[in-house]
Parts: structure tokens; C-alpha cells; sequence
């Protein structure tokens, strides 16, 4: 067990957490130079092509110090963003040690602040490393200053490294080795383990990724999952090698998998602990709960027999993401689709974008929402995340919404522009931090509402790049809400209704309106858009109908022209929805989601 | 329908493409050079196609249309020439409705006996405006009183049957003087009126002045009023607007052969950027009159594309073509899918339809929106 290090690397998004990871693989030559590919522990196209990691993965690297020691380092690559931070937390609860990322030109941003918030939280011995040093634009003094300031850690103690030209690779190996623990435990003891992730193989089931605390667990053990007492005959146990490396045994201070005849990854939960139903750990380890969405949306079909399909789509795709989830929703408007609950915004761009490419649905999503909380006159409250449900407004005694708070890292001449654009957000309590000369670190408290459209777009516009958000979810306040129905030619369009706090609700509907006038395409008559709470018109906007739509000559018997340019439009038309007699582009339920013109 | 007429319906249609014109109209963006040099060797291409489409089964035609450019361009000689290889080549039937598109400036009474005596039973004259400051405008080598001339001309010939050609929605062209040229051209009393709205093709000297903003576009609403008024008028002076832009004065005076493009019936186009359709395919000639004569003169078809429809794209012929003319679509084309019926109801409580039996048919404003109606029923 003394030759076991478990480690994480954290890092600010896009500050080399991936390439990193490459290199040390690399270090250790467990793939040959010919397979290797860059971010090579991101499998999936999206990870590869935004270059984020949305799934953990875990690899266990050889690695044989100049005394010959070998040693087995268990790298546990997380992702970065806030949606999946209590994956990233049970990944973490799963090491002794962390490498933190700081880029050599941006320094300490908002997630490096929140990541090492969770890896003290673990009582994580915590290596920094600088980063990018090979960068003309690097300032490693300033880095290691913002290090100390911002930090509080030794800035003596980091590492200087580029993972691209792979330098510093063998001092963050030593220091692996040399300042991380080893992990401690007892193989003879009742097995407790952490599932800290799970994936989904269509031949074998769920793969379920684990730390082993105590214990030992082996091929034909009966295992028992500690939440939900649900029982299973373990198959196969291993560590992960790039692939799949079977094992005899996985023991206390291990990292691995255990593949036990699960079917789907829903019936694990991320958090839980694995033990023997023969001889049970006393207690599961601590820190499980149970992830919530925070984000609602409906999905829809665009074509409405495609229904079948997409529900066929969702259930593959829930095989391997667990936390989304979905149920039954129909809409007037848009007919038969499924209510959805995200970790967050980018989860939810995720599902949609692996819907279309991997599954090849062709879907419209309504507006996110978050989760609301109307108290009624009868003292009931009742959680509504679908404007559909909204309840009768005479019977709502209060309404409450979820708030956050959000911490915002800036070079000191943006901060106007942010506390701006918070207090438009609706932020209150702001507090002003100085961590280091000429950068503020700016805390508000925001309705979650806000945030979940396009608060990140614009943040990065007003800063020009430079600002860094993170925000935790502090819980639910007292806020003045309604439901903006949109009307299209009279007729209430379900899909497009928005809970909103009362003073944002003009601005929004007159967004809405024009947003629709510009992606509803003219018919044959005009199109009136009115945006309306209760009975009450707030905003409107009209699409004026074709006055005259057609060609003169159909001539010379050149049919072919004329037909081609019809098809041309036929297509478009097939990401069209009626509404009513209104044709509504898929584009149209898209535009209405961003908040603002600019 | 009796039999017989069925028959006659069937027959195809046969269009000759005269490539040449005097000046080159500056809206204009057809086929045409102003090279008379190559008359010849184009009659010889045409002698060509026309044996070689003789040989893949093409033989009685019960429409001839020579159209243009400018016909009328062509000398005696040379258009006894044409009609004598269509002749050769082709039979028409004992009534065919045999037109040829002349320019008023050509017109002569030496010129309307030649055809007469070729057999040429209806002409379509391109008048297109009777207001000087117009006919400069659109580059025409005609003026009013020529226009006039030709039409009284034509009728002391013998020809009764006869269409004039007008422009609207140009620039400098007013209701008042668009009213004008509508009411001078009635007085002639005419069978026939093709009513065009002008088309800014892109790649023709408009096109690009338009494109440069030297030229105001007619606005949607501005087409709207001109459509409208054009119709309302001729129809209450005794017209059938039978199609988008076409008008007659009772149904045997319907363009034959222009209807046989909007009903789907075979044709055959001769000459250079001509196009044919028989079965279900379309093909088109080249429209280089040099690679015409040359594709010929070496044993091979001028054909530079062609295509097969499918079953959808035929569908959506019918609907797309259907939809301008009076006679509209079979209701069975409407219908066969999800929402059809609904859509239909909707259209014709509108008033942009009506329906007759197995007919729809668009009404005015049904019209005035013909492109978009195949779309609205291809949900």
C-alpha cells in the first residue's frame, strides 16, 4: 500500500488540466506514441471538441522512481465545471492529494479559488503547480505571488511546468511521490468503498469506478450497495489501464472498478459505499447524498412521430449519465415530449448536443427554469420547475425562488461593469475583495434564475475574457413571481411560458416579441406576438403577412429552376412546428431563451 | 371530356427556341444573341435535333411555339426553312395552335402572309408598354405608334387569334400610366393578355443596377396594387385570369401550348436552352448557341442536364404549377397527408382558395401568393 498515491489534478477551465494528464501518461510510456492522441483520457467528441472534461476517468500509472521503487499512481481526471461538482467532490474525497493548476499568464481564477476550497474541505495535500511557463506572455513571479495572496500556500512549494513541452513533468512525479501520503486503510477489515463514478457498457452493464477504504473485494463476493441495500454478485474487479485491466482483487487504499451484473448506471449512485453483504461496513462513508437537478427543460420532437425515437434516445443516453432525468410532459403547443432536470446549464447544452449528434434527434427545448416554491392560501407549498404548472396566482400565498451565491475573480478595471451586470441580474449584498493588487474578487447573491441563461456569455463579453465565475447554491428567498405567457395570433403558445420575477417581466416579454418577430417567418396573414401575465398584454410585435409571393413567369418550360427553389425552402420548413395555424421554427424556441439583443 | 379530347390532350407540345434579337432587352435574361451570323448553322442544329428527337419516338405535336428572342428577326427565307424541317420531321395535328412571339417593329404585311401561308394561326406580340418614356426605358426597339400599327396589321391579315405582352413595376411606371396602356391595348380587343410583372434577374444590366441601388426594386406591396388592379380590370372586361399573369377571353383562347407546362403535359423544346419534358424527366439544352450548333454538328444531343422526379417531386409539381393556374390542384394531392384538410379549410374559409368538386383553385389573393401555397401544404 506504501507504493499507492491517489491524486486528482484541478485546475480553472482551459488552464492544462487535459494536456497534463497527456504528458504524464505519456511519462510512463503506457501507450505507444502511435495511439497516443492529445486529451486522451477525454473519449467523448464534445470533451474533445469544446476541450472539457464532462466524465471522470481514472488511470493507473506505473511509474518506477530512480531508487527502482515501483509505484502504482492512480490519476483521477475530473471535470471542471460547477455543474459536476459533487462528482468532482467524491472524486476528490477518493485522494490523498491533488495537483492545482494555475496558468502561468492568467494566474488564479474563480474555480481555482472553489477547487481548492473542496480539495482543503478533503483535507488534500495540495501541490501547485504553474503551468503554460513556456508561454512569451508567462509571469511566474506574479502567478506565485497571486499563489500566496490568493491561495495561501507556499509559493516556494509549486511546481513550474508546460505540460505542452512537457518540462517539469518528473518534479511533479517526485513530488507526487514525495508529498502526497500514501493511503492509509485496512485490507482486513469490512470492505467500504467509494463509488465515486459510474460508466455504462453495453456489454457488460455499469462500470462502477471506486476507492477502496477497507477491505477487499473479489470476484464472486456478493456486494451491497449501502444507500438502497440492493444486492450484487461481483463478476470482475481491475484497475483502468487506458482500458480495462482485470485483477485478482481490489484492497483498501486501491482504486479500480467493479463490474457486478449492474444494469444500468442509475442504479448506482455517485456518493454511495460498496460493501460485503456477508460482513458490513458499520457505517457508509460519509459526504453521500443524493444529486438534485437545478435546471428544467422540455424536450420535444420537432417532427411529433419522432416522439417514440426520442424516448428510445433518452433511455440509451440515461444508460450512461445518471444524473440527468426526465419524465413525461405534453404541451399544447408542441404535443408529446419529456420534462428534463439538469445539473446545470452546460449539462443541459451537453444533453442536447449529444441528442442531436450521437442520436440523432432533432429536438426543440423550452426555456430553462429553475425550481420554484409557491406557498398556497391553504399553507401547502408546492415545487414547480415547469411554467405549465404554475399555479393559480389568487391561491399563492408567497413565492420563493433559489439563490446563489456567486463569486466573480476580475482585473480591477472590469469591476464596475460586473457589479452592473449583477445588480441587472438582480444581485444583492455584494461584498469587494482584494486578494492581490489590481484584482477584486466580487461576491453577489443572485436569484439561480438569472444566472442559467446567458450571465456567463456576458460576463466573459464585459471582461473581455478575464473575469472567472463559480457559484454555490445557498438556498430559497421570498420573490415576487409570475408567469409571462406568450400568444401567437391570440393563440397561447405552453412552450414558450417563463416564470419570472415581476420587475424583469417587461424587459423580458418585449424581448421575446421582437426576438419572434425576427425568427418568425411571414405567411400568408399577419402574425400578432404578444407577450402577456394573467390576461394582461405587456409587449407585442407583429410579423406582417406576404402582401405578394409570387413569380411572374413560369417560362419556357423551365420547370426544374422553380421546383429546386421550392425544395430548398421545403427543408426548411421541416424544423418548423404549427402552432395553431403559425408556423414556428425550431429557431424561434431557441432565440426566445437568450435574455438579451446584444 | 369525350374520349377523343383526351387524346388530344395527351399530345405533346413542341417549343423551337430562336436565340436571336435585333438589341438585347436590359431586363432580359433569356437565351438570345444578337449575332445574326449564326442563323444557318442554327437552322442546320435544329434540322439535327429534330431528326434525332424524331428517332427517339417524338412524331405528332399538337402545339407549335417559336419563341425567342425574336422570331420575327428571321427572314422569310429562313423561317420557310424552319417550318419546313418541323414539317419534315414532325406531324401536327389538323387543329394545332401553331404561335410564333413577333416584335412589333418587325411586323409587315409581307411578313404576316408568309406565316399565314406557313400555316402560324396565333401571334404574341411584345408590346409591353404603350408609353414612349416606358418603351425607352425598357430598351424596346418599338414605339406606341408602331405597337398600334402592328396590332391593326395583324388583324387586317387575318389573324385573329392573337396575345399582346405587357410589363408592370418598373421604375417610373405609374398606376395612371399602367391604366393607360391597359385601357389603349382593350381597345384593340385582343384574344389574349400576358400581363407581366417585371423580374430583376441577377446577371442582366437591371439585375446589377438593381443590386447597385441605381435602380428601385417595385416593393411586395407595390407588385400587390399593380396584380390587383390588373386583374380586377381585365376581369370585369370579360377576361378569364387563367393564370398568374395570363388572361383570355374565353377558354378556346387560352394559351394551348403555355398550358401544357403548368398541366404537366410531354413537350419538346428545340434550340438552344430549351426544356423538355416527357415521362418523368426533364431536360435541358445548352444555352451556348456555339456549343449548340457544335454538340449537333458532331452527331451528339445539346442535352446539358436532365433529371428524373421522383414521386414527391412530381407531387410537388402538380401543387406548385396547379397553384397558378385557374384550374388549381386535385384535391387528392392536398389531402393525402396529415393535416391537409385542415390546412385546406383554413385556406378557403380565408378566402385563398376556393374548392369545386375534386378542384382547388387559388382565388385572387391566392394568386397574389402562388409560391407559397405548395409550402403550406407540405407539412
Amino acid at each position: 500500500m506504501k507504493y499507492i498515491r491517489n491524486f486528482s489534478i484541478i485546475a480553472h477551465i482551459d488552464h492544462g488540466k487535459s494536456t497534463l494528464a497527456d504528458r504524464l501518461i505519456q511519462y510512463t510510456n503506457l501507450v505507444d506514441e502511435r495511439q497516443f492522441r492529445d486529451q486522451i483520457l477525454d473519449t467523448m467528441d464534445i470533451e474533445r471538441e469544446r476541450g472539457i472534461t464532462i466524465k471522470s476517468q481514472t488511470i493507473d500509472l506505473p511509474y518506477m522512481d530512480s531508487e527502482g521503487r515501483e509505484f502504482e499512481l492512480n490519476l483521477i481526471d475530473t471535470p471542471g465545471h460547477v455543474d459536476f461538482s459533487y462528482e468532482v467532490s467524491r472524486a476528490l474525497a477518493s485522494c490523498e492529494g491533488v495537483l492545482l493548476l494555475v496558468d502561468a499568464s492568467q494566474g488564479v481564477e474563480a474555480q481555482t479559488l472553489a477547487n481548492l476550497y473542496a480539495a482543503m474541505e478533503h483535507d488534500l495535500v495540495i501541490i501547485p503547480v504553474i503551468n503554460k511557463i513556456d508561454l512569451p506572455v508567462a509571469d511566474v513571479e506574479r502567478v506565485k505571488l497571486e499563489i500566496d495572496h490568493e491561495l495561501g500556500l507556499d509559493p516556494d512549494s509549486a511546481i513550474l511546468c508546460s505540460a505542452k513541452e512537457g518540462t517539469g513533468i518528473e518534479d511533479i512525479f517526485g513530488a507526487v511521490i514525495g508529498r502526497i501520503p500514501p493511503p492509509a486503510g485496512d485490507p482486513a477489515k469490512p470492505l467500504s468503498a467509494l463509488i465515486f463514478d459510474a460508466h455504462y457498457d453495453p456489454f457488460r452493464g455499469t462500470i462502477v469506478s471506486c476507492r477502496i477504504f477497507d477491505g477487499t473485494v473479489r470476484p464472486g463476493d456478493t456486494i451491497r450497495l449501502m444507500s438502497n441495500g440492493t444486492t450484487y454478485k461481483v463478476e470482475e474487479v481491475g484497475i483502468f489501464h487506458l482500458t480495462r485491466e482485470p485483477g485478482k482483487e481490489l484492497s483498501a487504499g486501491m482504486v479500480g472498478y467493479v463490474i457486478a451484473g449492474i444494469k444500468t448506471v442509475s442504479d448506482t449512485r455517485i456518493g454511495d459505499t460498496i460493501t460485503l453483504d456477508a460482513d458490513p461496513a458499520p457505517a457508509p462513508l460519509p459526504g453521500f447524498k443524493e444529486v438534485k437537478p437545478v435546471v428544467f427543460s422540455s424536450i420535444y420532437p420537432i417532427a411529433s412521430d419522432d416522439y417514440q425515437s426520442l424516448l428510445e434516445a433518452l433511455e440509451k443516453y440515461k444508460l450512461n449519465d445518471a444524473s440527468l432525468v426526465y419524465q413525461k410532459d405534453s404541451s399544447a403547443a408542441l404535443g408529446q415530449g419529456f420534462r428534463c432536470g439538469f445539473l446545470g446549464l452546460l449539462h443541459l447544452e451537453i444533453v442536447q448536443e449529444r441528442l442531436e449528434r450521437e442520436f440523432d434527434q432533432s429536438i426543440i427545448m423550452t426555456a430553462p427554469s429553475v425550481q420554484y416554491r409557491f406557498i398556497l392560501s391553504t399553507d401547502d407549498v408546492v415545487t414547480v420547475d415547469n411554467p405549465l404548472y404554475y399555479p393559480d396566482p389568487a391561491k399563492i400565498k408567497a413565492s420563493e425562488e433559489p439563490f446563489i451565491k456567486a463569486g466573480i475573480l476580475v482585473p480591477e478595471r472590469y469591476v464596475g461593469a460586473v457589479i452592473k451586470l449583477c445588480m441587472e441580474r438582480r444581485g444583492i449584498n455584494s461584498h469587494l475583495s482584494y486578494p492581490t493588487p489590481g484584482r477584486v474578487e466580487v461576491t453577489f447573491e443572485m436569484p439561480l434564475a438569472e444566472i442559467i441563461f446567458d450571465f456567463y456569455d456576458k460576463l466573459k463579453s464585459i471582461t473581455q475574457g478575464y473575469g472567472s465565475f463559480d457559484y454555490e447554491i445557498t438556498g430559497y428567498r421570498e420573490s415576487d413571481l409570475a408567469r409571462l405567457d406568450i400568444l401567437v395570433n391570440g393563440e397561447k403558445v405552453d412552450a414558450l411560458s417563463i416564470l419570472v420575477h415581476k420587475e424583469r417581466a417587461r424587459d423580458r416579454a418585449v424581448t421575446i416579441c421582437e426576438r419572434l418577430k425576427e425568427e418568425i417567418p411571414r405567411q400568408q396573414f399577419k402574425i400578432a406576438i404578444q407577450g402577456a401575465i394573467g390576461g394582461k398584454i405587456i409587449a407585442r410585435s407583429t410579423v406582417s403577412a406576404f402582401r405578394k409571393d409570387v413569380t411572374a413567369k413560369c417560362y419556357g418550360g423551365d420547370i426544374t429552376r422553380k421546383r429546386k427553389l421550392l425544395e430548398k425552402q421545403k427543408k426548411g420548413k421541416k424544423r418548423m412546428r404549427m402552432v395553431g395555424n403559425v408556423e414556428i421554427p425550431q429557431s424561434a424556441f431557441m432565440a426566445a431563451l437568450k435574455t438579451d439583443n446584444e | 371530356m369525350n374520349k377523343q379530347e383526351m387524346n388530344k390532350e395527351d399530345l405533346p407540345g413542341l417549343y423551337v427556341h430562336v436565340p436571336f434579337c435585333k438589341t438585347k432587352c436590359p431586363y432580359c435574361d433569356f437565351c438570345s444573341i444578337t449575332d445574326t451570323s449564326l442563323v444557318a448553322s442554327w437552322l442546320e442544329g435544329v434540322e439535327r435535333e429534330v431528326i434525332a428527337w424524331g428517332r427517339e419516338g417524338f412524331s405528332t405535336f399538337d402545339t407549335l411555339y417559336i419563341g425567342g428572342g425574336t422570331p420575327s428577326l428571321l427572314g422569310k427565307g429562313e423561317f420557310e426553312q424552319l417550318m419546313g424541317i418541323l414539317r419534315n420531321g414532325f406531324s401536327f395535328a389538323p387543329d394545332a395552335e401553331v404561335t410564333v412571339e413577333v416584335n412589333p417593329d418587325d411586323v409587315t404585311p409581307s411578313l404576316l402572309s408568309c406565316y399565314m401561308a406557313l400555316g402560324i394561326n396565333r401571334l404574341s406580340v411584345g408590346v409591353q408598354s404603350l408609353q414612349e418614356e416606358e418603351l425607352r426605358f425598357l430598351q424596346r426597339r418599338h414605339t406606341a405608334a408602331r405597337a398600334q400599327r402592328a396590332i391593326e396589321l395583324i388583324r387586317s391579315s387575318g389573324f385573329d387569334n392573337f396575345g399582346v405582352d405587357l410589363m408592370y413595376g418598373f421604375q417610373g411606371q405609374t398606376k395612371k400610366s399602367w391604366a393607360d396602356s391597359l385601357d389603349r391595348v382593350l381597345s384593340w380587343a385582343p384574344p389574349h393578355l400576358s400581363c407581366y410583372q417585371l423580374t430583376l434577374s441577377e446577371g442582366t444590366p437591371f439585375g446589377r443596377l438593381a443590386s447597385e441601388g441605381k435602380l428601385r426594386r417595385c416593393t411586395e406591396e407595390q407588385g400587390r396594387r399593380f396584380f390587383t388592379y390588373t386583374s380586377n380590370f381585365l376581369q370585369d372586361h370579360g377576361f378569364a385570369h387563367y393564370e398568374v399573369s395570363n388572361f383570355a377571353k374565353r377558354e378556346g383562347l387560352f394559351s394551348r401550348h403555355n398550358q401544357k407546362y403548368w398541366q404537366r403535359t410531354p413537350y419538346l423544346g428545340i434550340g438552344p436552352a430549351a426544356h423538355s419534358f416527357r415521362y418523368n424527366q426533364r431536360w435541358w439544352n445548352t444555352g451556348s448557341v456555339g456549343d449548340y450548333c457544335r454538340l449537333l454538328r458532331e452527331g451528339r444531343l445539346p442535352v446539358a442536364g436532365q433529371e428524373r422526379l421522383s414521386p414527391e417531386q412530381e407531387r410537388l409539381e402538380r401543387l406548385m404549377l396547379g397553384f397558378r393556374t385557374g384550374k388549381g390542384v386535385d384535391i387528392d394531392d392536398i389531402i393525402g397527408r396529415s393535416s391537409g384538410r385542415e390546412v385546406l379549410g383554413r385556406l378557403s374559409s380565408s378566402g385563398i382558395v376556393r374548392i369545386e368538386g375534386k378542384r382547388v383553385s387559388p382565388t385572387l389573393y391566392g394568386y397574389l401568393i402562388a409560391d407559397r401555397l405548395p409550402l403550406i401544404f407540405l407539412n
